[in-house]
């Protein structure tokens, strides 16, 4: 076992300093590289700036830096001696939702950043839904900007306060969440730790990224795999070898485990779990292998393997909470494209069944979903389907909404209900749409 | 099993358990679940394929993805002509070896016939466009998978997975498809395509360590050896067909080694005594500058030099 890998992703709103916290890891981790400092020094120098923004750093386009803001998901890497990390850097105005859901869809942690100076604002309720939708296991709350409000402990604790009790609302764990008070700009307790808050006992920034388990609740769930491709090698002496590849999206497999094969329903043994390398023991969530059944049954593309005791339910009628990616409005009606695993099939969405006002939590019966929105909805595919809530599994339960002419990505899709609020008005079975 | 592109050497032994996976099992995992996916989804794929270090690594994670079945895609080279033997010589070797089918698109091709003029000052890295671009339509490739990586470039770093380019392969950072989970979405019309970056996750030290833990062969000029060159932009250069040296120029013996391998005119090599790939390691991560801003001369034109080029179709 050697270095893992983190993957975790900043939000936060405009003018929070987001793209100045990352610019301060990369560099107080030695990540950035003279060439790469030269060029924000020269472009700094060009903007008549005394001190490098380190923002230039992460804001990659040419209209970015024109502009001075961050259009679209950045990937970043660093690394530390035990472990990689891959941070997806998502800018919090517009298409604020887009850009939070797609960094949060593959991040086991998320880092929330607020202005010392403004505490929890409307941007924080709103990206802490999404996080909170989206199941990120872990969040790290960032108050940054401490420089600016004298380092005073009182004004920290009543925003982490305020924060704690928003987090409880949206379902997550005490223990999931860890606030830290930052400077950024000065890099207090982002790589080093203050001399000026020494009221601060917990970790800096990077010591927790570094601390923090690599892995979510999929390595626990019963297993998954979508099959990707069959290989068939069709050689004289591989003349019957049929592998069914796909990568692990959930638990574990062994040679030997009882499985079904979905939507067919046919059950089946694991005869081996194999790789370039050789056989496998056991493969986990996230490992792509090639597995061999003991019987010979139809499977291709789109099927899913699974564990035969805690399958899937298959359904081609199911509710799902949508997150509204695009210009084009959602109707109830709408035809569209369904890609879930490795499976693409047809889809009509039925009634919209409510809309979550993130601001307030509120919910109200939608006669459309406009970009931004999340809201429930019923949808019926044309092929039955073996899904999981996204609770209970986000890799078997989200899924694409695809626009059949344009080919464009309308949506995020959750199978079920996956937000939960705690304290605040449940939500009742909802009245039908207009 | 094959296992890729390994030199031959003893085969491993025993069953790994399962449990966390390390940073390289997870973001080979990953590649490979990108190639399956283009596999299962694309009628016309390609992999663009030069000899350099990052494209072998995508034929090595290629062949691991099908195992024990052949890899089902052809190879392209977009050949400047301005190359180094060693890497031809390699490039041919694999593709032998491995029995995978070569295209090659000569950029002299396109000079001799007119469709593009040389530039005043040699490079042909921006000339490789219009050769790609024409190939993919003449061969009517759907899937164009890259060996680029977010590490690499500012552009970069914004650059999808999997990235729809239009029918005239230009890029549009602000229209790109957001990328959720592990679900691509591919979806394109006829005359579009996408361009698929396996190893979009991976650092250059990802890619150094990995072609170590897999004991993968790459072109010699990627370790230390003697070599006739000359300074130019800061950048130890090599004498060829593409002008130098030239003027006050004058070329010297030193002690080199490539850290990228592209269009001879603006690849420098870097003074170096790493001859073995752990000597090439310890100097990846000591070296306080990035491989593109150490040896590319053609990512020096601007601040958002490879923005413009990704825009026309480049890859």
């Amino acid at each position: 076992m050697g270095r893992d890998l983190l993957r975790f992703a900043t939000a936060g709103s405009v003018d929070d300093g987001k793209s100045t916290l990352v610019g301060r890891l990369l560099y107080d981790t030695k990540s950035v590289l003279a060439d790469q400092i030269e060029a924000v020094q020269r472009a700094s120098v060009d903007k008549g700036l005394a001190t490098p923004d380190l923002s230039l750093l992460v804001d990659g386009l040419r209209a970015e830096r024109e502009q001075g803001i961050t259009i679209d998901v950045a990937y970043r890497y660093f690394g530390m001696p035990t472990r990689e990390f891959v941070l997806a850097d998502t800018p919090g105005h517009v298409q604020y939702t887009r850009n939070t859901v797609t960094g949060a869809s593959t991040a086991e942690l998320a880092v929330l950043l607020v202005d010392a100076r403004h505490g929890v604002v409307e941007q924080t309720r709103r990206h802490a839904a999404v996080l909170a939708l989206l199941r990120v296991p872990r969040l790290v709350l960032a108050i940054n900007k401490i420089d600016l409000v004298d380092y005073d402990q009182a004004v920290l604790e009543a925003i982490a306060k305020d924060f704690a009790g928003l987090a409880r609302s949206l379902g997550f764990a005490e223990d999931a969440v860890v606030t830290i008070p930052v400077s950024a700009l000065v890099g207090d307790n982002v790589v080093e730790r203050s001399e000026r808050t020494p009221w601060y006992e917990g970790p800096t920034l990077l010591g927790h990224l570094e601390s923090v388990p690599v892995t979510g609740p999929e390595v626990d769930a019963p297993f998954r795999l979508p099959v990707q491709y069959v290989i068939r090698p069709r050689t004289e002496e591989l003349h019957d070898y049929r592998g069914y590849a796909g990568q692990v999206a959930s638990g574990t497999v062994r040679p030997g485990d009882e499985v079904v094969v979905l939507p067919g329903g046919h059950r089946t043994t694991v005869a081996s779990v194999e790789t370039a390398d050789g056989p496998l023991a056991a493969a986990a969530a996230g490992r792509s292998v090639t597995v061999l059944l003991a019987d010979d049954i139809d499977l291709s593309r789109g099927d899913v393997i699974a564990a035969a005791g805690a399958p899937p339910r298959v359904t081609d009628d199911f509710d799902a909470t949508l997150c509204w990616l695009s210009e084009k409005p959602l109707h109830p009606g709408a035809r569209l494209l369904l890609k879930h695993g490795t499976r693409t099939t047809q889809v009509i969405v039925g009634e919209l069944r409510d809309r979550l006002d993130t601001d307030t939590f509120a919910l109200s019966v939608p006669e459309t979903l406009q970009i931004n929105d999340i809201g429930r909805v019923a949808l019926r595919t044309a092929d039955p389907l073996p899904v999981d809530d996204y609770a209970d599994i986000r890799a078997t339960g989200g899924f694409l909404l695809i626009d059949p002419p344009t080919g464009n990505t309308l949506a995020a899709g959750l199978v079920g209900d996956p937000l939960v609020l705690v304290d605040l008005p449940s939500r009742e079975p909802s009245t039908p749409g207009p | 099993m094959s296992a890729g592109l390994t030199r031959p050497g003893p085969p491993s032994s025993g069953l790994p358990s399962p449990g966390v996976l390390d940073a390289l099992d997870a973001l080979e995992s990953e590649a490979i679940h990108v190639f399956r996916e283009v596999a299962g989804e694309f009628d016309r794929p390609v992999i663009l394929f030069s000899g350099g270090k990052d494209s072998t690594l995508l034929v090595h994670l290629a062949v691991k993805a099908f195992a024990p079945a052949p890899v089902p895609f052809p190879l392209l080279h977009v050949d400047t002509g301005h190359n180094y033997p060693e890497v031809i010589e390699f490039r041919d070797a694999i593709v032998e070896r491995l029995g995978l089918r070569l295209e090659v698109a000569h950029v002299q091709d396109w000079i001799d016939d007119g469709r593009l003029t040389e530039r005043a000052d040699g490079t042909r890295n921006p000339l490789q466009t219009v050769p790609l671009l024409d190939s993919i339509v003449e061969k009517k490739f759907d899937a164009v998978f890259g060996g680029g990586r977010r590490d690499e470039e500012r552009a970069r770093a914004k650059e999808r997975v999997m990235s729809l380019r239009d029918a005239f392969g230009r890029w549009d950072p602000r229209k790109q498809r957001p990328e959720l989970w592990n679900l691509y979405n591919g979806r394109h019309a006829a005359g579009e395509h996408v361009r698929v970056f396996p190893i979009s996750n991976w650092t250059e030290l990802d890619v150094w360590r990995y072609i170590q833990r897999e004991n993968i062969e790459l072109p010699s000029i990627y370790y230390s050896h003697q070599r006739e060159v000359f300074r130019r932009d800061g950048m130890w250069l090599a004498e060829g067909p593409w002008g130098g040296p030239r003027g006050n120029e004058s070329l010297e013996l030193r002690t080199v080694r490539y850290r990228t391998v592209g269009d001879g005119s603006c690849t420098g090599a870097v003074e170096s005594t790493a001859t073995t790939l752990d000597e090439v390691i310890a100097e990846v991560t000591a070296s306080r500058l990035t491989e593109r801003g150490a040896t590319r001369a053609d990512d020096r034109m601007s601040e958002a030099a490879m923005e413009d080029r990704k825009r026309e179709g480049y890859f």
